[in-house]
């Protein structure tokens, strides 16, 4: 009955985290009595729940998520679409227009192989398939802007507390910034500079993740460079 | 010549030797090469992982859990790993050639089963986790090399692990059992027992063996490897930890922050196992 690392200690898979009774959380397994961790992160005990946040992982699609993804294939009546997840996700024609599916009906002319879209997913199928719809504010075709890449696990530092993070950097930069619980980016503003200013300080906040204090240094790094541009 | 003859005469011989017994580069016969590991070298895949486990230079990248192609191949409850084990031309000398051949198809099935063990396959129905190692530069022991560096991608990828994998080879060179073995002993020595081990697990994923060694000497050779291996599951550690700046009050709130967040796509792994 003992903990074997302190919170905040990072862990690689296979360490013993926890001799004991206590509950397995996230990123962990447990063996003979013991818990171990899966995957490299921060060690995490609560009271009686033993847990790692993970510093990197994979996207794990889950009924709710904003996700943007591209389109690869079109079938009969629904699109498929890679977002990055173990399973490629469909988009049935009763999710993209509200109708069904009808032979004269040209798939191409509402989406076409290689469009990204930001979609929700909104139900999982038996063989845990991600089933999108785009029907809903702000969902559809993406038309333009930046569209980047982060490691899904560091999508929740770059919302911050309730959102501070990312209203801080729309404040500050004025662009449109989508973010798919995917790890993927849409980023949209009134002039390319501003675009990449934001491209820029989402790779800064992704490489410093598990630093502290992060809110306050990338508002500094912003100012700073608004002032350099002045 | 009876059997207490040989025996006698061999032990003569070793006793004779240890006195000279020098290894090529120097090394003391327990003694690794130098290794060096770095994570996320390939920016385009899920995780990568350098080695240069002394003049072995190998690069391996990690792709998935994906949805596996050509889908005949997949399997409906478990998730697939693939690894492709290739030797660039200009790694030997001379000049290989880039054809897949038997002993790369043969060492990537070998390192599917060596890193298979520690992986959660299960909980990737129909999908596939790819594994790409490409040896650079090779000198002897490449097997062991490619290991440890897709077992540090596998880890830098965010796939769940049981265990790292690490691996080394012990064996045999003018009749000492030595500690992983570079390309000269390889081809001049007696022996070579390669293995992989999971050192929190204390299981071996990995054994194999070429060359001929009594009962009591594999076993010495096993337990010097499996020494070698802990002291290359370190390095694997410290590379893992680097990519982090290993700042342990930076780490402190950062870890609040985002448990905070509330959007966290955070996966429940098994409650129970």
């Amino acid at each position: 009955m003992s903990a074997k690392f302190e919170t905040r200690d990072i862990v690689v898979p296979g360490d013993l985290l926890f001799e004991g009774r206590a509950r397995a959380g996230d990123n962990t397994y447990r063996n003979e009595g013991n818990i171990y961790a899966t995957r490299v992160g921060l060690a995490n005990y609560n009271k009686d729940r033993v847990s790692v946040i993970a510093l990197e992982a994979g996207f794990i699609p889950l009924v709710g998520d904003l996700v943007i993804g591209m389109v690869t294939d079109i079938e009969l009546g629904q699109w498929k679409v890679d977002i990055g997840a173990e399973n490629e996700a469909i988009l049935t024609t009763n999710d993209a227009i509200g109708k069904p599916f009808r032979s004269y009906q040209d798939m191409t002319k509402i989406l076409d192989v290689g469009d990204t879209i930001v979609a929700k997913i909104v139900d999982l199928d038996r063989r845990r398939t991600p089933i999108l719809s785009i029907m809903g504010r702000d969902l559809g075709k993406a038309r333009d802007g930046f569209l980047i890449d982060i490691t899904p696990s560091k999508i929740p530092r770059l919302i911050g507390k309730k959102g501070s993070m990312i209203n801080m950097i729309l404040k500050e930069t004025r662009c449109q910034v989508t973010i798919g619980q995917n790890g993927k980016i849409l980023i949209s503003g009134r002039n390319r500079e501003n675009e990449e200013l934001v491209v820029k300080t989402i790779k800064k906040i992704e490489a410093e993740a598990h630093t502290s204090g992060l809110t306050n240094r990338i508002q500094e790094y912003l100012k700073d460079i608004k002032e350099q541009r002045k | 010549m009876s059997k207490s003859k040989t025996k006698a005469k061999t032990k003569t011989k070793r006793k004779s030797r240890k006195k000279k017994f020098e290894r090529v580069d120097g090394r003391k016969a327990d003694e690794l090469r130098p290794v060096k590991i770095e994570t996320g070298v390939i920016p385009n895949a899920d995780g990568s992982a350098y080695i240069e486990m002394g003049r072995n230079k190998i690069i391996a990248g990690v792709y998935g859990p994906r949805e596996m192609h050509p889908k005949r191949l997949s399997k409906p409850h478990r998730g697939v790993l693939r690894v492709r084990y290739h030797m660039a031309p200009f790694s030997v000398d001379p000049r290989r050639s880039p054809a897949p051949s038997r002993r790369d198809t043969e060492i990537g099935m070998v390192m599917t089963d060596a890193l298979e063990p520690a992986l959660f396959l299960e909980r990737y129905p129909r999908s596939v986790i790819d594994v790409y190692v490409e040896i650079i530069q090779a000198d002897g022991g490449t097997r062991c090399a490619s290991v440890n560096a897709a077992a540090v991608a596998l880890v830098d990828a965010g796939i769940p692990m049981k265990d790292l994998v690490a691996s080394c080879a012990a064996g045999k060179m003018e009749d000492h059992i030595v500690l992983d073995l570079g390309d000269y002993e390889d081809k001049k020595g007696q022996a070579d027992v390669p293995v992989a081990y999971m050192p929190k697990l204390e299981e071996v994923t990995l054994l194999q063996m070429d060359g001929i060694l009594t009962t009591d000497e594999t076993v010495e050779a096993v337990e010097l490897a499996i020494e070698g291996c802990k002291q290359v599951y370190e390095v694997q550690r410290e590379a893992l930890k680097k990519k982090y700046g290993m700042d342990e009050e930076d780490t402190a709130e950062d870890a609040e922050e985002s448990e905070e967040s509330g959007e966290e796509p955070a996966e429940s792994e098994e409650e129970d196992k």
